[in-house]
């Protein structure tokens, strides 16, 4: 599921990149057809992106409605059933908004909620997969350090925040507000402003930040939990995907915003929030009450009573 | 057969809330005449003609790369150019050249009701850039064996954007406040674009023929005559005229580095 949405972040991403957002005027329906029975063969131009963002959309839908049902039914932990229901609202919530954002003309505040919701979904998805995994299942110690459980959360946060500050970017036609890249009008700081180079200049103030931000908390965790697999692995994943996005962030400039690797640096940077994400939740789970957690009634093993091998009188 | 019924429905539907064009409620409405307007008297009015130079190298026509539908590439054998820079002679074509200020709401004239045609040819605008008046309707043709989206993007006038899937389909669209130039686009196409010059007066033209235009039969007075390209962007003039005179002008926009 989680990697379905990933298939619908590109494919949104592609409509975006493309500027084929109001190639298909009408919704729900593609040119007054259903959109199921529109023909293959008038999927020309801008209609490609757009309709196949909405049929992979609908597809999405369908396997989130099946996810929530199931979850509700077989999952023995409250708060997980309530996350697949909170996945089924939000991929409902981002229908409508895809809808009434191409009725509106695509308004940037729409586009923008649009493409932030996503990644919200795209969130609560991967949760889903996290906490109802075989790994998380296991009775493993918690992790006990609170400052990175604060690092790792605020990294999140803050890759979230530059991702709307990216969407705010791109729905404004602000992604060559500044040509040139590492400089900016070949200064460090633009000597014009307005409000499209704002944009663009605080989507690569953020990208610093973002990048201070995992830098710290991937060194935290080789430095004080390099015993622990489960935080080594997304720590150092988190250094490959930051790094690969900047380069992506840097080549979206150089090649004057070629839709394919504009499209490709949206999905790296669902992929950095994900992995992000996934550390923080590590680093949050708890074993003491482990029963509620995980969702199984595995005793922890550090607060079980010894066991007694006393000879019966 | 449910199918196509349900299409041409909602392209009825489509069509009619469009139609009634793109009167925006809270678009400034041009004033109307004044009680003591009268009708231009042809015999002592004046005209303007001039021309419109490009001065510089004209960036080259960049080659439109259709590979997104067949169907484009059939009609034009690959080789449709840009029109945004449309050079003849050193005379640029495609300008938009009308009478900004100076008529005030002396003067009365006649509201046409025969439609300008703006045709989909071979996956692009034709003309690419056309003037009408306000409340005129602009009659939008698709002559395309393909799908094609009009989107037009007003600033003054209300946003549309209605879909055009059947050859030979035609949607008429009014604007009811001034507004020059109203970027028109298919998003199916991304290259098609066209621009709209709307004015509550008949003095308009299009520089064709090497970058020429023409105004008739101007009342006496002094104006302010804007031409207004799609890159290249504004530039005005003031001219003062008499009774029959006539008077040439040019216009003379630099070719972008």
């Amino acid at each position: 599921m989680a990697a379905c949405t990933v298939l619908l972040i590109a494919a949104g991403a592609s409509v975006t990149s493309t500027d084929s957002g109001l190639s298909v005027p009408d919704w729900p329906t593609t040119y007054g057809w259903n959109m199921f029975t529109f023909p293959v063969s008038k999927m020309v131009g801008g209609i490609r992106f757009e309709h196949t963002h909405r049929l992979i959309a609908s597809s999405v839908g369908f396997l989130t409605i099946v996810l929530a049902v199931w979850t509700w039914r077989v999952e023995s932990r409250r708060w997980v059933r309530w996350l697949g229901v909170a996945c089924l609202g939000a991929v409902v919530l981002q229908g409508v908004l895809g809808g009434v954002t191409v009725l509106l003309f695509l308004p940037p505040a729409v586009s923008i909620g649009h493409a932030g919701l996503a990644q919200i979904f795209f969130c609560l998805t991967l949760t889903l997969a996290l906490v109802t995994s075989p790994g998380w299942r296991e009775a493993v110690p918690a992790v006990d350090d609170a400052t990175l459980r604060r690092i790792a959360t605020a990294t999140t946060a803050l890759i979230y925040a530059q991702i709307l500050i990216g969407a705010t970017m791109r729905h404004n036609a602000a992604g060559l507000a500044i040509p040139d890249f590492p400089w900016a009008f070949g200064h460090a700081i633009p000597p014009v402003w307005n409000a499209r180079i704002a944009m663009n200049f605080a989507h690569r103030i953020g990208a610093l930040v973002v990048t201070i931000a995992i830098l710290a908390t991937s060194a935290h965790v080789l430095y004080h939990d390099r015993g622990r697999r489960e935080l080594v692995r997304p720590a150092m994943l988190l250094l490959a995907f930051v790094a690969v996005q900047i380069t992506l962030g840097a080549l979206v400039i150089w090649s004057g915003k070629d839709p394919v690797i504009n499209s490709v640096h949206v999905v790296n940077g669902a992929a950095v929030l994900g992995t992000s994400l996934v550390l923080t939740l590590r680093s949050w789970k708890r074993d003491a009450e482990g029963t509620e957690l995980v969702g199984v009634r595995v005793p922890n093993p550090r607060v079980q009573p010894p066991l007694r091998a006393e000879a019966r009188p | 057969m449910f199918r196509q019924f349900k299409m041409l429905a909602a392209l009825a539907a489509v069509s009619a809330l469009t139609a009634c064009g793109g009167g925006n409620g809270n678009a400034a409405k041009p004033a109307g005449p004044a009680p003591d307007a009268k009708k231009v008297d042809a015999a002592t009015a004046a005209n303007v003609s001039g021309k419109v130079v490009l001065e510089g190298t004209p960036p080259a026509p960049v080659s439109i790369k259709m590979a997104s539908d067949p169907t484009c590439m059939d009609a034009n054998k690959g080789d449709l150019k840009s029109e945004t820079f449309v050079v003849d002679g050193g005379g640029l074509e495609n300008v938009f050249v009308y009478i900004k200020d100076g008529l005030g709401n002396k003067y009365l004239f006649d509201s046409p009701t025969e439609p300008v045609k703006l045709d989909q040819k071979g996956c692009h605008y034709v003309p690419h850039v056309v003037g009408l008046r306000t409340t005129q309707p602009l009659e939008i043709v698709n002559s395309d064996n393909t799908m094609h989206n009009v989107h037009g993007m007003p600033q003054a006038n209300r946003e549309f954007n209605f879909g055009q899937p059947v050859p030979g389909l035609k949607s008429n669209v009014t604007f009811t406040a001034p507004e020059v130039l109203i970027p028109f686009k298919c998003d199916v196409h991304s290259w098609m674009n066209a621009y709209i010059g709307v004015v509550d007066h008949p003095y308009f033209a299009v520089t064709a023929n090497g970058g020429k235009f023409e105004l008739r039969t101007i009342p006496p007075g002094t104006y302010t005559i804007e031409a207004v390209h799609e890159k290249l962007g504004r530039q005005t003039q003031q001219v003062t005229l008499g009774e029959k005179d006539s008077k040439e002008i040019t216009f003379t926009f630099k070719a972008p580095a």
